[in-house]
């Protein structure tokens, strides 16, 4: 999952937001949404929804529950009729072909293996539905079998599985037919901590043996989207809310929502932004001055938050650049880290920090610094929707 | 139990044991009794005997046996075929052709049998639909009262089946009828068996409409019954039926372990 680690410098856009990433040299076929808009009687739920999975590439949508990211995943495998705009897979407008004729592979948090057949049956399934020779499965399912790592489950049936074989066993059957898309909706949720963090190592490495797999990726876990994908989309409200690179998300994001949802940034109001070059930017937080990243090219003069991640935090013994100070309003001890939140200026703040043999008392008053680069301005988007 | 303490727990059982058994074991009992009687004049029966188990396999009453054996595997196979097409196709249906036709399967439940059996006897008495008299008037109106059952049953399983064993199906690339023979009926088994069962066992049984229209080469056990302990041959009469809920218990037992062999994979 490193190959597109560059950061990219993602132009702040006024809505409406439209996701697309440079396209990779790649022969799969790419996913796309061209304002595809989804009705249920009178609620829409997903609203010219528009965005770009390249070949090869690993998308992840984001966002919480009931923002539509099922709904968006299901259009692509043609659950979901959309009422207007166009899906393409490769370059085939898939938008009125029914389901069986797209040639995806889906797996769904449940798992949905099909209960009265053998591991092997289901894993057979899609080739003995697209008619392949007994010959070509009796080859293509201990290989597909071999790549999930359960070849020795072939004879099981999915109930004496456990949840986390079962989910293998489900990946296996959507590649058996090579599919050059998959659809992944929530595929870890169902298991638990330990079980889904090996999972996603897998899945990595299944995307590094299948290069040419294009994947989009549902999830409301945004470490598991951080982890996999080169590019997340942060959906709520049936809208793409932001996309981009997800080194570039993470660290710039354009909005408060995007890096509230993703990280759970702090965002300072500051005022009263003045560029110092073409990177940074001097605001005011109360009465201290503050530089941060001005990524996203906000105007001189101009209100916004700064967005700083809980572990950007360091104490400061002096008086460093970009400082401020504020009271202890609560001490969480973890294990590896240390949650300390402290009220500076009227804004409860959060922070990480190793753990500490005196960590300071409820109360007392700590100075903080970050450093100017890893933090960036964020625009205040008046609008909720 | 909600009951704790076990001296109460004890009296509980005491009373519900012997009520159970009369209100349920008593008058099987006495019908198994009667059967192989010849005498009972008594509390007891007396000359036991199983002379009226070999005259149920020699005349007409081993034809009723048959007649009830077929009508009740012939109208509830018709019955699960049109009852499972019928809520496969309405499966997707959520508003008005879909409460219109579960209300037109209703209606034949609803009403009284009899009342079925003579709307089939006026319907079929004349031409163009003359079948008064024929087996199929029987085959018919055991379907007409079995359908609504089968189609019931089968709404009702395919409720519970997984969508998305469905729908990953078709996305593996199943057309519709791959997908409902290999994911659908499997998946489905249990409640069509379950359905089987049940219209066959309302069939079995079935006296108000079979009596206002079965022909003379027709008869079926619950109208042989009828007509023998009408005719006062009460010790046949019963033969006949326990003859009745052993068949039909064997050929529901058969079933429910073909359902469970079905539910266990
Ligand atoms: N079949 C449906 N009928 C009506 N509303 C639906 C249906 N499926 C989803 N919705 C609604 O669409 C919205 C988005 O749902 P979904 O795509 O499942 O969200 P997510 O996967 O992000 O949790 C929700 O408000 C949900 O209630
Ligand atoms: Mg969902």
């Amino acid at each position: 999952m490193s190959q597109v680690t560059v950061m990219e410098r993602t132009p702040h856009i006024a809505k409406p937001f439209v996701a697309s990433a440079a396209p990779a040299a790649s022969d799969g076929s790419r996913i796309g949404f061209e304002n595809v808009s989804v009705t249920y009687g009178a609620l829409t739920v997903l609203h010219s929804f528009t965005l770009t999975v390249n070949p090869g590439e690993i998308v992840a949508l984001i966002g919480p529950s009931g923002s539509g990211k099922t709904t968006a995943l299901r259009a692509v495998a043609g659950f979901v009729r959309p009422s207007g705009g166009r899906i393409l897979i490769g370059d085939r407008d898939v938008t009125h072909l029914a389901p069986y004729d797209r040639k995806i592979g889906m797996v769904v948090q449940n798992y949905a293996l099909f209960p009265h057949m053998r591991v092997e049956e289901n894993v057979a399934f899609g080739l003995r539905a697209h008619g392949a020779a007994e010959d070509v499965i009796k080859k293509r399912v201990p290989e597909c079998l071999a790549m999930v790592g359960m070849s020795t489950y072939a004879k099981r049936y999915p109930r004496e599985l456990s949840g986390g074989q079962q989910q293998r066993v489900a990946i296996a059957r959507a590649l058996a037919p090579k599919p050059q898309v998959l659809l992944l909706d929530e595929p870890l949720s169902a298991l638990d901590a330990q079980i889904r963090r090996s999972m996603l190592d897998e899945l990595a490495k299944l995307h590094r043996d299948l290069p040419n797999l294009t994947v989009l990726y549902v999830t409301h876990d945004q470490s598991e989207a951080l982890t996999l994908a080169n590019h997340i989309g942060i959906m709520r409200d049936g809208k793409l809310k932001a996309f981009g690179g997800s080194q570039s998300l993470f660290r710039h994001p354009p909005n408060r929502f995007a890096a509230e949802f993703l990280g759970r940034a702090n965002l300072l109001p500051v005022t009263d932004v003045q560029p110092l070059d073409e990177q940074m930017a001097k605001v005011r937080f109360g009465d201290v001055t503050l530089s941060a990243r001005n990524h996203h090219g906000l105007a001189r003069g101009s209100d916004c938050l700064v967005c700083v991640r809980p572990h950007d935090f360091r104490f400061s013994r002096a008086s460093e650049p970009n400082s401020i100070s504020g009271t202890v309003l609560s001490v969480q001890w973890q294990g590896d880290v240390h949650n300390i939140t402290f009220d500076a200026g009227g804004e409860t703040v959060r922070m990480t920090s190793a753990p500490m043999a005196n960590p300071p008392r409820i109360g007392e008053i700590i100075a903080v610094h970050f450093d100017a680069a890893e933090v960036t301005l964020v625009p205040e988007d008046a609008s909720h929707g | 139990m909600l009951v704790w303490s076990k001296p109460w727990r004890i009296a509980t059982w005491a009373v519900a044991v012997p009520l159970f058994l009369i209100i349920y074991g008593l008058p099987i009992g006495v019908i198994v009794l009667a059967s192989f009687s010849g005498q009972w004049n008594d509390i007891l029966p007396s000359n036991m005997t199983l002379v009226h188990y070999s005259k149920a396999f020699r005349s007409d009453s081993f034809d009723a046996l048959k007649a009830s054996l077929l009508t009740g595997v012939i109208a509830s196979g018709a019955a699960l075929v049109c009852g499972t097409w019928a809520a496969l196709a309405l499966r997707n249906f959520k508003t008005m052709p879909k409460r219109v036709l579960d209300l037109l399967f209703f209606i034949p439940s609803a009403v009284p049998s009899v009342s079925v059996g003579l709307a089939l006897l006026v319907a079929f008495s004349q031409p163009p639909f003359l079948l008064n008299g024929t087996t199929w008037i029987v085959l018919i109106a055991h379907f007409v009262l079995i359908s609504a059952f089968t189609y019931g049953n089968v709404t009702a399983g395919l409720a519970r089946i997984p969508v998305d064993c469905e729908q990953v199906a078709e996305s593996l690339g199943a057309r519709p009828f791959y997908r409902l023979r290999r994911v659908t009926l499997p998946l489905l088994l249990p409640y069509l068996v379950a359905a089987f069962s049940l219209s066959f066992a309302l069939s079995m049984g079935e006296l108000g409409a079979t009596v206002m229209i079965y022909p003379p080469g027709w008869v079926t056990l619950p109208v042989r019954i009828f007509a023998l302990s009408d005719r006062g041959a009460i010790f046949d009469a019963a033969t006949m039926a326990t003859i009745l809920g052993v068949g039909t218990l064997i050929v529901l037992a058969i079933l429910s372990k073909v359902s469970n062999r079905a539910a266990v994979r």
